[in-house]
């Protein structure tokens, strides 16, 4: 078997091996710590016999293994289980909600990639110019303000004061696409800005990088132009960091996106995660980790499969 | 005379550096050099480490690496003074008129494309060729360097030919565009001694058959002498001396030239086995931990107190892993370690105090061999205090007894190895090796990092050392020139075997084995026409091609 | 100390400042903490610098305060995290092997979830009090200080000058200590300062969300929580933590900047 699709196959299966680790790890993050979790749901002046009779209807008294093979069985067939606190079927909830995250992050996502290797290539074409002392500046300041600081910023400046987009973005099934987009101008632009800084920062440095390759020299060398020098020699050697880069923070978006949507009340799976774990509905919160981390685990594969795929040595083997 | 095709006038470069700590400022790197390059000749530019000969090598190409600047003078190329033309011209210049030969194709080669693309590109785009005259063009080349299969190697990548083949592939794509000028900047510094010597005929039959100019940038007069019409000597960016190879190899006028042609002229006396040996390598077979195939089969040495067994190979003959096994780094397979008297425990954490005290080792890279963060006082007194444990003014004492026997004054007790230059650093780990009174030191390529007249110094020290204090060396090298100058005996190794063992006068004489022949033929002598006869005279083709 | 750069003169005198205010916060807050001294979102003023809260409380008394605990938190979470991560990243940089692989691997697999998800997981079940809020955040994040730790010891550790006190007999107490730990410190303390940022954004996030600190507390992700449906009426209240938190971190990243110049300096010399 050539070597390329070894490794490809090993970095698969990895990835599928992390995926049943992490929710091993998830599940045993919220059943086997200390804490309670009948106690916490019904709090501290519940009765013995109402915590018990929780327990058993949670399947608390359970093996813990056997109740994390039944979990993961019926997360594998689409089955969430039921919320503790509405008795509404996790799956249902979840699609809608995560479709509309989904939404969210992908409006971001064609905003911000394209935008932060742009501003990446002017960075680098302006190495130690003002251009790119003031990508620097902008890249310091955004990462020093958390997300949901930059939220109620614009939203005080835009919303509030110029009045130009709604302050919460509330949307649903019946809003046209363009109604649905000025709804969710505000989240995207924050969103946009809290991935751009570190977008662009790691782009600037992973195109430097192979700028300073001695065939880049060669290429000035030989005559050619800047044009010429960054799209045959540089760009091709570039593209594995540079997807490494985008995927990496659009990991990092789908975490923005959870306190986002609780800044301008989106009805996405943030905000659903941060209402149940506020109530301590152990299944909502299960379901949701499991999702975030699934999405975490696959941008991060994908990444490494292109870095493998785009390895001259290992598509042109000796 | 003709007006020349490269003319240089009081050519003056300057770079801007950012040391820590203080404000970025502006230094001169080249102060202002003449000279000619006629037609169809090839002018050698020679020096060290700084002497700014790379720098200048650019220049001719308008070009300057990092924050590097040309701040005055002229460069003319077939009569344009290439400071005043625009980017424009500069871009037809370069990569048409005048072109490059890097010290490392592996690096100057991109990954992604395949060779003939990278080859042809300066011809097609200066629109010397159309696509197709140029391959054509360089599959000729690639037959005319000696590249094995010239008709379809260029569809190769970068990764999937050796190093030396490379080399050659660079070259080829330097002349694809048929220049007037080719600048080679060290193109055989990084190979291995024998395949160096194959590039170099081939890169010099390259130039005669071509007609091309060029300038040959070199640290080793003995290969530019090779190649060369005329030479420029550099030292600190300043001419030394510029004249005809004949007259510089043959009757050199300045006192640095001069110490130039003489390096390696170090004449030692071999001495004969006395008593039992210090040192003996058993029957040592090894491999490393993970991998399937040995790296030394069944090598067996002897080193002798007061006396230096080199052990001389190019890279891959298992000379570095000798080593390792010795110290106990990588405990052997088979065989075992007699030292002083005892058998050493195969593993490092077996041995004693008294085993690790009385064998030291100097690395090559003495940069890294110091930690960055002690003082020399420091790095020479542990050894001190670990095994005689000694203290405070005692301590102190031998410190300063140490470096004065290292040619080093008091004063350097106090630096850091980052104010030192490369060859102080390098004594400095003599030092450290001697303040535990060894009997035997393995010493590690400690000069092959080195300029020629610095390295030239460590081993006349390290001669007078060996007298001094009478310890013996184990000395790794692939430098056959170091071996002739030091040693009392030689192994000479070849994938993982000792391939010739003996005393020094007997392993240097006919009748040689193949490989010894064609190692020691590859060392380049200080002699005009020197080349030829090896290309002529040799029994066996190197493996770098 | 007189080759200070100006940038990092400013990052050391603002960080000084926010931790003088926030050890000396009773006796520099004109108010109570939680003493309701005005009207609802009121104007700042003489009396009131930068107004009210929304419930009346002086917002400047309360930005002080906030700043203390979420200073103390996020230092205590530093120490925690720095603490564990560097010792155990060390450890498996000069211990190799199956200790190194079986540490690697669990850390790599904790990192496979994001930390924030992470934290809310785990912060589902557990009672959400200071102690189990640095806990939480300061072991989550040591999986970072783990592998810059590690990076960095492993690759001082094949540097000849370790190989060479090896062969000199030295034991492992004294290549951790004297030879690795001098040439990993900087790298290590500018890391310091970054981890310490983020501790602030962390903890300043979940308070935000309700899973942080509880009211009525204060810290500066909580004043936002309790302020941020004035902003839909023009009242910026809820603003004056951006400010707070920005300048801080600004201020200590200026300085592990300066930390980390100063390290890549002296390993640079005249090489």
């Amino acid at each position: 078997m050539p070597l390329i699709i070894k490794l490809l196959a090993q970095r698969i299966a990895l990835g599928l091996i992390l995926l049943l680790l992490v929710s091993g790890l998830i599940f045993a993050g919220t059943m086997i710590l200390p804490g309670d979790v009948a106690q916490s749901i019904l709090g501290q002046s519940a009765t013995p016999e109402a915590l018990e009779n929780l327990r058993a209807e949670l399947g608390l008294n359970d093996p813990p293994l056997q109740r994390y093979i039944q979990w993961l069985g019926g997360a594998m067939t689409g089955d969430l289980g039921t919320a503790l606190t509405s008795g509404a079927d996790i799956t249902a909830s979840i699609a809608k909600r995560l479709s509309n995250t989904l939404f969210l992050a992908f409006w971001a996502a064609i905003i911000a990639v394209p935008l932060a290797i742009f501003l990446g290539l002017l960075a680098v074409r302006f190495k130690d110019r003002w251009p790119d002392k003031a990508i620097s500046a902008v890249t310091l300041a955004s990462i020093s303000i958390p997300e949901f600081l930059i939220g109620y910023v614009l939203m005080y400046l835009i919303a509030v004061k110029l009045r130009w987009f709604p302050s919460v973005a509330m949307i649903n099934d019946s809003m046209s696409l363009g109604d649905k987009l000025s709804a969710i101008a505000l989240p995207v632009t924050v969103l946009t800005l809290v991935v751009l800084a570190h977008m662009m920062r790691m782009t600037r440095a992973a195109i430097l990088n192979v700028m300073q390759s001695a065939y880049i020299e060669t290429a000035e060398l030989k005559g050619l132009n800047g044009f010429q020098v960054i799209f045959r020699h540089a760009f091709p050697n570039a593209i594995a960091p540079i997807v490494n880069v985008v995927m990496l923070n659009l990991a990092y978006l789908v975490v923005g996106v959870v306190v986002i949507e609780v800044v301008f009340v989106y009805p996405g799976m943030g905000q659903y995660l941060v209402d149940h774990v506020s109530k301590r509905d152990v299944p909502v919160v299960q379901a949701c980790g499991l999702i975030f981390a699934a999405v975490y685990i696959g941008l991060n594969m994908v990444a490494d499969v292109v870095a493998i795929l785009s390895n001259p040595r290992l598509r042109h083997p000796k | 005379m003709s007006e020349p095709l490269l003319k240089v006038r009081g050519l003056k470069i300057g770079a801007t550096v950012y040391p820590p700590g203080e404000k970025p400022h502006d230094i001169d790197i080249v102060h202002g050099v003449d000279f000619d390059v006629q037609k169809g000749k090839v002018l050698g530019l020679i020096g060290e480490s700084g002497a700014g000969k790379s720098t200048i090598g650019l220049a001719s190409m308008a070009y300057g690496r990092g924050g590097v600047k040309i701040t005055g003078g002229e460069v003319w190329v077939n009569g344009r003074d290439i400071m005043q033309s625009g980017i424009g011209d500069i871009r037809k210049l370069r990569g048409g008129e005048v072109t490059y030969v890097s010290q490392s194709a592996a690096a100057s080669f991109n990954p992604a494309k395949k060779i003939i693309d990278q080859v042809v590109e300066a011809a097609v785009e200066q629109k010397k060729f159309s696509r197709k005259e140029a391959e054509e063009r360089a599959r000729v080349l690639f037959d005319k360097l000696g590249l094995p299969d010239p008709q379809n190697i260029g569809d190769r990548f970068p990764h999937q030919v050796s190093g030396g083949q490379l080399q050659r592939c660079m070259t080829a794509l330097a002349l694809c565009p048929e220049p007037d000028l080719v600048v080679f900047d060290e193109p055989t510094t990084a190979l291995d001694v024998t395949t160096q010597i194959d590039v170099l005929m081939a890169i010099k039959e390259a130039i005669r058959e071509t007609g091309v100019a060029a300038l040959y940038i070199t640290h080793d007069l003995a290969v530019v002498a090779q190649v060369s019409d005329d030479i420029m000597v550099l030292r600190h960016g300043n001419m030394v001396e510029y004249g005809s190879v004949d007259q510089i190899i043959n009757s050199p006028q300045e006192e640095y030239t001069q110490a130039l042609v003489s390096v390696r002229s170090i004449e030692h006396e071999e001495k004969q086995p006395n008593g039992d040996p210090v040192l003996s390598v058993r029957n040592i077979t090894a491999r490393y931990k993970g991998t399937q195939f040995d790296v030394l089969h069944n090598v067996n040495v002897d080193l002798y107190p007061g006396q230096t067994l080199a052990v001389v190979g190019e890279s891959g003959s298992g000379k570095s892993t000798l080593a390792r096994v010795i110290t106990g780094l990588l405990p052997p397979r088979e065989g075992e370690i007699e030292f002083a008297g005892r058998t050493l425990s195969s593993d490092l954490a077996g041995r004693s105090r008294e085993d690790l005290r009385e064998l030291q080792m100097i690395y090559q890279m003495a940069d890294v061999a110091m930690n960055p963060r002690q003082t020399v006082g420091t790095i020479i007194g542990r050894p001190l205090e670990f095994y005689f444990d000694m203290k405070g003014e005692e301590k102190r004492k031998r410190i300063i007894e140490l470096l004065d026997e290292i040619e080093l004054g008091e004063e350097f007790i106090d630096r850091y190895p980052a104010e030192l230059s490369g060859g102080q650093k390098q004594r400095v780990c003599i030092a450290r090796a001697l303040a535990a009174k060894p009997k035997m030191i393995i010493c590690d390529e400690v000069t092959s990092a080195l300029d020629p007249l610095v390295a030239d110094g460590i081993l006349k020290l390290l001669l007078e050392l060996q007298k001094i204090e009478d310890v013996a060396y184990l000395f790794i090298t692939h430098d056959l020139a170091t071996v002739k100058a030091i040693s009392d005996n030689i192994a000479v190794m070849y994938q993982g075997k000792v391939q010739r063992y003996g005393g020094k006068s007997q392993v240097l004489s006919p009748p040689f084995d193949d490989y010894t022949d064609l190692l020691l033929s590859s060392v380049p002598e200080m002699r005009l026409g020197w080349l030829e006869d090896v290309i002529a005279n040799r029994k066996m083709e190197s493996a770098g091609n | 100390m007189k080759n200070i750069p100006i940038s990092a003169m400013i990052g050391l005198f603002f960080t000084a400042l926010y931790f003088i205010a926030a050890i000396f916060a009773p006796l520099l807050a004109p108010y109570g903490m939680a003493e309701v001294v005005g009207d609802v979102w009121e104007p700042s003023s003489a009396e009131f610098l930068l107004g009210t809260d929304n419930i009346g409380r002086d917002l400047l008394s309360r930005m002080i305060y906030g700043g203390r605990t979420t200073i103390f938190i996020a230092t205590a979470a530093t120490i925690l995290s720095f603490t564990l991560g560097s010792v155990l990243g060390f450890f498996a940089a000069v211990a190799g092997g199956w200790v190194d692989q079986m540490l690697s691997r669990f850390v790599d697999l904790v990192m496979s979830i994001p930390t924030l998800i992470f934290a809310l997981v785990v912060l589902s079940v557990m009672p959400v009090t200071v102690p189990v809020l640095i806990l939480v955040m300061g072991l989550l994040d040591s999986t970072r200080v783990y592998r810059l730790a590690r990076a960095v010891a492993v690759d001082i550790e094949v540097m000849d000058y370790v190989e060479a006190a090896r062969l000199r007999g030295e034991k492992t107490a004294w290549i951790i200590f004297r030879e690795i730990l001098p040439n990993a410190l900087s790298p290590l303390v500018a890391e310091m300062g970054l981890r310490f940022i983020f501790m602030v954004l962390f903890v300043s996030t979940l308070s935000f969300l309700g899973l942080g600190i509880q009211p009525p507390e204060a810290d500066w992700g909580g004043i936002v929580k309790e302020n941020k449906d004035g902003i839909v009426y023009g009242i910026p209240a809820a603003l004056a933590p951006a400010f707070a938190i920005a300048t801080l971190a600004i201020s200590v990243n200026l300085v592990a900047d300066w930390v980390l110049n100063r390290t890549t300096s002296l390993k640079g010399g005249r090489g």
